[in-house]
């Protein structure tokens, strides 16, 4: 029982440096909601979706930025689904090196795109990393019998608090 | 002067015009005022007075040169007679020697004068005769005594011309005496000369001093004239004839004048010499004046000459002097002053005048042109009035629709929280019902005809629909926003709830937009007692402050008015008996005060602020929005609900509005309406339960009481959790005392120790902001129970109670479930198409939407999208992404658009015959565009394209129930 709440609090702990490292943020919460019984894999499931996404798009990314001509458009419209994608899991901080290599790819900026890939190449791959400690650590909860805590299950009767007080304002 | 009389007239006239135009709207001015052409009165003016300017210059010129020309006539009145008196000295003393000669040489025989003699004798008394440049005497000869007297005085006669020896003549005169400046004379005939001759003549016939007419004398440049005085040989009587005259005539004195050194010498002894020109004339012939003095050249000023005559005695001679100033008479300084300066004064009186006029007709145009703005503004008014009862009805409507519909739902089965919901959405409408009458009443309340009503209302509840008003505002500020009632105030009172409301709201409503951190507090008690404690406590009113550095105010900040102090705080809310006469009266005077912590009001403001449309000052309007008029109406309101209203505010530090409003006792039986009752609204399945609140702040706390009493609750205070005794069912912690007390890291632990595992306390955060960190925190800590924002509202605190109590176990999923109820209950069961080529996006979206019961499909692009599209489909709204490879969202809603407008044009050519039913089947597929950067331009395209609205990408709960419900708000939620 005490490896368990000691496993707790160190996912709780592991999990809070994340948001407040920026890794990430709000959506990531979002998702967590979707999650029920009915679903129960589906972070698992859609942040492994977005792995395979990214090494996907990284890889578009550092083939057309090695062309000769490089075709911006297609740079870009690859970024932006990088964008898109990490935006949809909260994974904030790839987001916005995202916004900046689409900044330099409007300018047409072949040095900034590079540095840009490279930073996007660092950004996801910390925060691979990150998630899959992340969910190591929920497995090993499962594993030893806990359940995994909630972040949000505390707040639960302040956002019905606040909702009221902005339907009725 | 006359203008100033003018002035006032004008003023007088004005406002008689006023009177009259307010009387018959009709145009008058003042009719002494020219109208139009004020430049040429002007000009007329001007003219008509420089006239009168010349003529007054010239009436003060004339006396001065009336006295430049009398000074001229007494100087050469004065010269001409000194000229005179010195001349006939001369004359006198030739006289006298004429008298010397014949009675030293004719009377005596023989002659005692002889040439010598006469010459000393002459040379000795030249200083006698100073004009004189010499005398001599000539002795008349006959031609027969000629041979004798030439022989006796050995030489010959001769002429004055030529100096030869003259020629034969009836008479001679030849000089015998003479003095030594004229020896030359000497036996000169003076009868040879034609100037001589005649003068000898006419001397001795008239027996006086005869004078020559000026000629150039003898040996000298100057003109001169020559005296001649006869000498006669005996002495005639007074009356001799002339013929006795010249027989008796023995010979002739004669002398010559210098006339222009005896003028020079004469003028240079009179002071003003230099200032006039004489000129001395011989006119005896008048035609042909002689000049003896002054030269012919020197005019001098021609204007003013002034003649005098001369008498040298010699009557047949006429002499006269003739004087100018050598200069022109200056201007007269004085006169031309005076008139300039007349005129001048004259010219700018004219001009005031002038002014004046164009001020006064201008000032009646403005005030014409006011009279018809006014008359506009009137009409204009009356036009707002007619829109403002138009709309207002317009708007009154549906907000029935919509507050009768609310009631239904009420009357359905809800859980607790919907109620609440529903409740707060009744109370909110009714809210904004009243405001539209409110800005009715307001031309109302203007003039004086408004009404208050009197129903039975329970104020306390007012109060929680107020805040609840403002709560949201409120949290996102930080502020912490809380009411107390005092226990004394009745429950029911008789009064105007919806004007006592509107006060509240007023108040509360400035107070929170004015204020940025700290507090809002309303109180209400009741006034005597109020009024009671603040007598008795006058001592302790300022020990406002605590322990030096934190007030004991609600949120520990300083507020304006001391008065509120925990002191007397303490005293109100105390449950001491309090006894004051009017206890068992019908009146229920209440004082309510709204106490906060903002940013105060300017002290040259407070004086204005209950003016209408006024706010401390323009930049404050600019910032802060709102019109200003609230505070008049209240102060209105106030006054009709027999109160009064006063505030104290320091800048920077806060503001308290305090009113006092006289409310009837209400009588139990008088409360039939089960509508009104208090509780009604309140559940009481916590009545006895026990509380226990963890509070450092007193007056907090009391808040957390009161709030909690209303429900029945038996509450206990403390600071601190360790301090709590008894067997609470639950127990409060402020937020800020839970993250500061160290005592407090596991509640749960310590509760655990003192009581039973089965009745383990429910332990609930009370906190007005919460930030993700402290949340975090309160995680940690274990707080897994529940969290209550701020403003504390009675039904809200039972709502959370209920949940937190009553359905301890379900809590996890329902709480989750009811938060987004609403999506829920609009998309349940509905089929969407979710489009996006982004997986992971597509895959969250998906999610997101099953989790409110929707069933979903997914299409990676457009094409994708419109093949699953092709009518008939069974999809109920469609979500798609605007940025996708091949055809983008916009191409793809066209598309879609298209195929829906072929297919209803179809249908609408395919129902002539008589098919009813085509409006139901027309499709329009709701399609909502999924975008991250919510700019507006992409919001306009969305439109344009034929979406019907877009949500932002991530899903956000609000804003995705905001677009959905208008598609599904008509639909009932079905049950899934």
């Amino acid at each position: 029982m005490a490896a368990v709440s000691q496993l707790q609090r160190q996912f709780i702990e592991y999990t809070t440096s994340l948001y407040n490292e920026g890794y990430l943020d709000d959506q990531y919460t979002q998702l967590q909601k979707l999650q029920d019984e009915s679903n129960p894999d589906f972070v698992v499931e859609v942040v492994s979706l977005f792995f395979e996404d990214s090494e996907k798009l990284l890889n578009n990314l550092a083939t057309a930025l090695q062309q000769k001509i490089v075709d911006y458009k297609q740079v870009d419209s690859h970024v932006h689904q990088f964008k898109g994608s990490s935006s949809s899991i909260g994974a904030q901080r790839v987001t916005n090196v995202c916004i900046h290599f689409r900044n330099f790819c409007e300018e047409k900026n072949l040095d900034g795109c590079l540095r840009c890939l490279q930073q996007l190449k660092h950004e996801y791959i910390q925060v691979r990393n990150k998630l899959e400690g992340l969910f190591r650590l929920e497995q090993q909860i499962l594993q030893a019998g806990g359940s995994v805590p909630m972040m949000e299950s505390i707040c639960t009767s302040a956002s019905t608090m606040s909702s009221s007080g902005k339907l009725s304002a | 002067m006359g203008l100033k009389m003018q002035g006032q007239h004008h003023l007088v006239a004005v406002s008689l015009n006023e009177q009259q135009q307010q009387m018959e709207s009709k145009r008058k001015y003042t009719w002494y005022i020219p109208r139009t052409n004020q430049g040429k009165y002007l000009i007329l003016w001007i003219i008509v007075f420089g006239y009168a300017a010349i003529h007054v210059y010239r009436c003060i010129d004339a006396g001065h040169q009336e006295r430049i020309q009398e000074g001229l006539v007494s100087m050469c009145d004065q010269r001409a007679r000194m000229l005179q008196d010195q001349f006939s000295v001369c004359v006198n003393h030739v006289h006298a020697l004429a008298v010397l000669v014949s009675t030293f040489h004719y009377y005596k025989n023989p002659s005692v004068i002889d040439q010598d003699t006469f010459a000393e004798y002459t040379a000795r008394t030249a200083f006698e005769r100073p004009l004189l440049s010499g005398v001599a005497y000539a002795q008349r000869v006959m031609n027969s005594e000629r041979v004798d007297f030439e022989s006796q005085h050995g030489g010959t006669i001769r002429t004055m011309a030529n100096k030869e020896p003259s020629p034969h003549r009836d008479e001679y005169a030849p000089v015998i005496f003479s003095q030594e400046t004229v020896s030359y004379l000497n036996l000169l005939d003076m009868m040879s000369g034609e100037e001589d001759r005649e003068n000898i003549l006419r001397a001795r016939s008239t027996g006086k001093a005869v004078l020559t007419s000026p000629f150039k004398l003898l040996g000298s440049h100057h003109l001169g004239v020559v005296l001649t005085i006869p000498v006669y040989k005996s002495k005639l009587p007074p009356n001799a004839s002339v013929r006795d005259r010249i027989e008796a005539t023995a010979g002739y004195l004669g002398g010559a004048f210098d006339v222009e050194s005896l003028v020079e010498n004469l003028l240079g002894q009179l002071a003003g010499n230099q200032e006039i020109i004489v000129k001395v004339y011989d006119v005896t012939n008048a035609s042909d004046p002689l000049i003896m003095y002054g030269r012919q050249t020197q005019e001098g000023d021609p204007t003013r000459v002034h003649v005098s005559s001369l008498d040298f005695g010699d009557p047949f001679r006429k002499h006269e002097m003739t004087c100018r100033y050598l200069h022109e008479a200056p201007i007269s300084l004085t006169a031309s002053i005076t008139a300039v300066f007349g005129y001048v004064i004259v010219i700018l009186v004219g001009y005031m005048f002038y002014t004046g006029t164009i001020h006064i007709v201008q000032v009646e145009d403005d005030f014409d042109t006011m009279q018809n703005l006014k008359v506009r503004a009137e009409a204009a008014d009356v036009a707002k009035s007619q829109f403002l009862a138009t709309v207002s009805h317009e708007i009154r409507t549906p907000m029935n629709g919509i507050l009768g519909m609310l009631a239904l739902l009420l009357d359905t089965d809800l859980s607790s929280t919907q109620r609440d919901y529903a409740q707060t959405a009744q109370a909110c409408g009714r809210a904004l019902i009243t405001l539209i009458n409110e800005v009715l009443d307001r031309a109302k309340i203007e003039a004086g005809k408004l009404e208050l009503e009197a129903l039975p209302f329970d104020l306390r509840s007012i109060l929680d629909d107020v805040l609840s008003l403002f709560s949201e505002k409120s949290r996102n500020k930080g502020i912490e926003l809380a009411v107390l009632v005092s226990d004394k105030v009745p429950q029911i009172v008789m009064g105007d709830p919806g004007r006592f409301r509107q006060v509240i709201t007023n108040l509360v409503g400035n107070s929170v937009k004015f204020t940025e951190q700290g507090h809002i507090f309303v109180q209400v008690h009741l006034a005597e007692h109020s009024k009671a404690v603040q007598d008795s406590k006058p001592e302790t009113c300022m020990n406002g402050r605590s322990n030096g550095h934190q007030w004991k105010t609600l949120s520990g900040r300083e507020v304006a008015d001391d008065q509120n102090s925990w002191d007397k705080f303490k005293h109100l809310i105390s449950d001491e008996e309090f006894m004051f006469d009017g206890n068992n009266s019908q009146n229920v005077n209440l004082m309510v005060s709204v106490e906060d912590t903002g940013i105060g009001i300017p002290l040259h403001a407070q004086k204005l602020v209950f003016m209408p449309f006024m706010q401390a000052d323009s930049s404050t309007s600019r910032h802060y929005g709102g019109t200003g008029i609230g505070l008049s109406i209240s102060k209105c309101l106030v006054e009709l609900m027999g109160g009064q209203i006063s505030f104290v505010s320091r800048p920077q530090i806060g503001s308290t509005f305090s009113f006092t409003a006289k409310f009837t006792r209400c009588e139990k039986n008088t409360v039939t309406d089960p509508k009104r009752t208090p509780y009604d609204d309140l559940p009481t399945s916590f009545n006895g339960l026990k509380a226990t609140v963890v509070d450092t702040k007193p007056v907090r706390a009391a808040v957390t009481k009161y709030h909690l009493k209303r429900l029945g609750v038996l509450v206990e205070v403390v600071n601190s959790i360790k301090t709590a005794s008894g067997q609470p069912d639950m127990i409060l912690v402020e937020k800020d005392v839970w993250l500061s007390g160290d005592n407090f890291d596991n509640p749960f632990n310590n509760i655990r120790v003192n009581g039973h595992a089965l009745k383990q306390p429910k332990v609930i955060l009370l906190a007005t902001n919460v930030t993700g960190g402290e949340l975090d925190k309160a995680k940690a800590a274990g707080f897994s129970d529940t969290l209550v924002m701020k403003p504390l509202r009675a039904s809200m605190v039972a709502a959370c109670l209920q949940q937190v109590l009553g359905t301890g176990k379900a809590e996890q999923g329902k709480g989750m479930a009811n938060g987004s109820v609403y999506l829920r209950g609009l998309l349940c069961g509905k089929k969407i198409l979710v489009v996006d080529d982004n997986l992971v996006n597509r895959r969250v979206a998906a999610g997101a939407l099953k989790k409110f019961g929707a069933e979903v499909e997914c299409a990676e692009s457009g094409k994708a999208a419109l093949e699953l599209l092709q009518i008939p489909h069974g999809f109920d709204a469609c979500f798609m992404d605007i940025q996708m490879p091949e055809m983008d969202g916009f191409e793809a809603t066209r598309r879609i658009r298209m195929m829906e407008r072929e297919i209803n044009e179809q249908q609408t050519s395919g129902s002539t015959d008589g098919c009813c039913d085509n409006r139901a089947t027309e499709w329009h597929l709701p399609i909502l565009a999924m975008t991250a950067d919510v700019i507006q331009a992409t919001f306009e395209e969305c439109q344009k394209s034929g979406m019907d609205g877009y949500v932002s990408k991530p899903f956000q709960e609000e804003n995705l129930y905001q677009e959905v419900a208008k598609f599904f708000e008509s639909k009932p939620a079905t049950d899934c």
